[in-house]
């Protein structure tokens, strides 16, 4: 990370129309001169894997208990056994086998928390940003509002007042959410309302759902999809923190949440049934931070992150 | 400038009244508050009576009007686990609360501050790498995580501090660090990233061409433009550390307004709940009303302009 970076976008000459596979060895070799995206994206493809493919990695039934082998020591200590890597829970279900099935929830909650709250951010932000006026001053206030009441608070109201499922949690994730979204995008279209090409477009006749799909849209793709990166991270984060309190996926569905909340109660004694957990979200958050900032990099040349 | 100090302080007003609709609708989610309240086998007759002593059977616009009557008087309603002025319970633990978010602010911008202005001016030093490197923790370690590693660290094997509550002046350090790492985190990049724009700036070339020393640019110029970007993330971070400490209160027993909200919840105390969430609010819109009149008295641009 300390050493100096090199500037990321080719030439635009390198950047003309290309079949799918030049795009992607286009994305290559971005990827290659950037250390934290490749480190980044290779960490995402994992855990992406991982979470498809946990029936067939985890060596164990993540719910199933084993009370004559509890709260088995990891394999590097004295009385670990290989046969539980990262040992067992207090009810004997392999710690490893559960690390790798929460990644299914968090990764779940992350994507399509993220994918409604963009859903809805682009919608509102892009009326409110094109049309102005009393729309816009409306919408305006309801997003100041909502940003208004602390978000972990608010998260943790509603949570506790509509109980626990993934679908409910995903739905809180994704409206809470969509404000930033909406701000984000509504700022962006009040800069690309004044550029140059809207203009000409506008003169040249191009009617306003044709300036709003073809103009501006395509360039609020790059700072929404950054953003998205950074919210899925943020949402994983508060999804094991609404677990650990009890109040996400039902406590029988192996998530980090729900393993850390476990965790604590036994923490001075079986320690590992708490760190395990986390270091999960550590990676997870990590992975998607990296990618993050390299999108940003890639997607926003004007942004980049070491001037 | 008195017009803009005056329009905030309406917008201000707007928007706690908008919190206290969100907040007193946000309970009738369900569609019915008494079945949210009272315990799951609790016969009919019970819940008809609870909706009678609440008030629940009355026309909603009646029941808004009086809650909101209550509230302009500082009357959140009677808390149902404790049965007295919910006001009451949450003054108590108001102290708490700002005392280990204003610590955990300190903290973080003592040692995120110089990191970021030192790092910025150097890019690639060490203390640069340094702070790129605690940007990232703060954003990848999540801070319920981290407070129970530093109790198993810190209080369970080394003893240094206690494992909860706030009977010494001790016992602020654990949830303090938990609490601040992410903020730190946040701030030295922003620190970092604010330095590195403005040392670009043309005015500082300026400077530096007219033979004014380094230090002077750097006090006069640098961090006089780096404290204008701070003050507005400052009162942002603040607020976020008054609301996000609701996990370190929790793992660390702190009697503060987070903790009270847990247990507020877990025994459906509804009245109480929404008492929290508006204090909670209420500084928040309070916090943020206080940085942007700062802002406006120290950018000659807001000063002088509306």
């Amino acid at each position: 990370m300390a050493v100096a970076q090199q500037p990321v976008s080719l030439g635009d000459d390198e950047y003309e129309e290309q079949g799918a596979w030049q795009r992607l060895a286009y994305i290559g070799r971005l990827l290659r001169r950037d250390r934290g995206g490749m480190i980044g994206s290779v960490l995402f493809v994992l855990i992406v894997l991982t979470a498809m493919f946990a029936p067939v990695i985890a060596p164990h039934d993540p719910l199933k208990q084993n009370l004559r082998a509890a709260k088995q020591p990891p394999a590097w200590t004295e009385e670990g056994t290989w046969e539980y890597p990262l040992g067992t829970d207090n009810l004997g279900r392999d710690m490893f086998s559960r690390i790798i099935y929460g990644t299914r929830v968090s990764l779940t909650v992350g994507f399509f928390g993220v994918l409604i709250a963009c859903m809805l951010g682009l919608i509102s932000g892009l009326v409110a940003g094109y049309r102005g006026g009393t729309i816009d001053n409306v919408l305006m206030s309801i997003i100041n509002l909502f940003l208004a009441i602390p978000y972990l608070v608010i998260v943790v109201v509603i949570a506790s007042i509509l109980g626990r499922s993934l679908f409910i949690v995903i739905l809180i994730f994704g409206i809470t959410d969509s404000p930033l979204f909406a701000r984000v995008t509504r700022g962006e279209v009040l800069r690309i309302r004044q550029s140059g090409y809207v203009e000409s477009a506008r003169s040249a006749g191009a009617s306003n759902f044709r300036i709003q799909f073809d103009h501006i849209l395509p360039n609020l793709i790059g700072p929404l999809i950054t953003l998205a990166t950074f919210e899925m991270s943020a949402m994983i984060f508060y999804e094991a923190g609404l677990g650990f309190l009890g109040l996400s996926v039902p406590p029988s569905v192996p998530s980090w949440g729900n393993m850390l909340a476990q965790g604590r109660k036994y923490l001075d004694i079986y320690p590992w049934i708490a760190i395990y957990p986390g270091i999960a979200i550590a990676i997870t958050a990590l992975s998607f931070n990296l990618l993050g900032d390299w999108l940003r990099d890639v997607l926003d040349p004007r942004l980049r992150r070491s001037r | 400038m008195q017009r803009y100090l005056i329009s905030r302080v309406i917008q201000s007003i707007f928007l706690l009244g908008g919190v206290l609709v969100v907040v007193f609708f946000m309970i009738r989610l369900t569609g019915d508050p008494a079945s949210l309240m009272v315990s799951r086998n609790a016969s009919e007759e019970m819940r008809e009576a609870f909706r009678e002593k609440m008030g629940f059977n009355r026309p909603l616009y009646v029941q808004f009007s009086d809650y909101l009557y209550g509230v302009l008087q500082g009357d959140f309603g009677n808390s149902l686990h404790f049965k007295q002025p919910a006001r009451e319970i949450i003054l108590e633990r108001l102290p708490a609360t700002f005392q280990l978010a204003t610590i955990a602010l300190l903290g973080a911008v003592i040692i995120a501050v110089p990191i970021g202005i030192i790092g910025g001016s150097n890019p690639g030093s060490f203390v640069d790498s340094l702070g790129r490197a605690l940007g990232l923790l703060g954003q990848t370690i999540p801070n319920f995580w981290l407070a129970l590693i530093l109790i198993l660290v810190f209080a369970v094997n080394l003893r240094w501090f206690p494992t909860f509550g706030r009977d010494s002046y001790l016992s602020v350090v654990l949830p303090a660090i938990a609490l601040g790492l992410g903020s730190m985190g946040q701030l030295v990049r922003l620190t970092r990233s604010a330095v590195l724009e403005i040392r670009n700036d043309d005015y500082i070339r300026t400077a530096k061409s007219k033979g004014i020393s380094q230090l002077k640019i750097g006090l006069r110029h640098i961090a006089r433009n780096t404290s204008l970007v701070l003050i507005s993330v400052i009162g942002v971070i603040y607020s976020y550390l008054l609301g996000g400490s609701i996990y370190i209160e929790i793992i660390f027993s702190w009697p503060g307004l987070g903790s009270l909200l847990e247990q507020a919840i877990k025994s459906r105390d509804f009245p109480l709940v929404m008492g929290i969430t508006i204090t909670f609010s209420f500084f928040v819109i309070f916090i943020n009303l206080l940085t942007d009149i700062a802002y406006a008295f120290i950018d000659p641009r807001i000063r002088y302009g509306g």
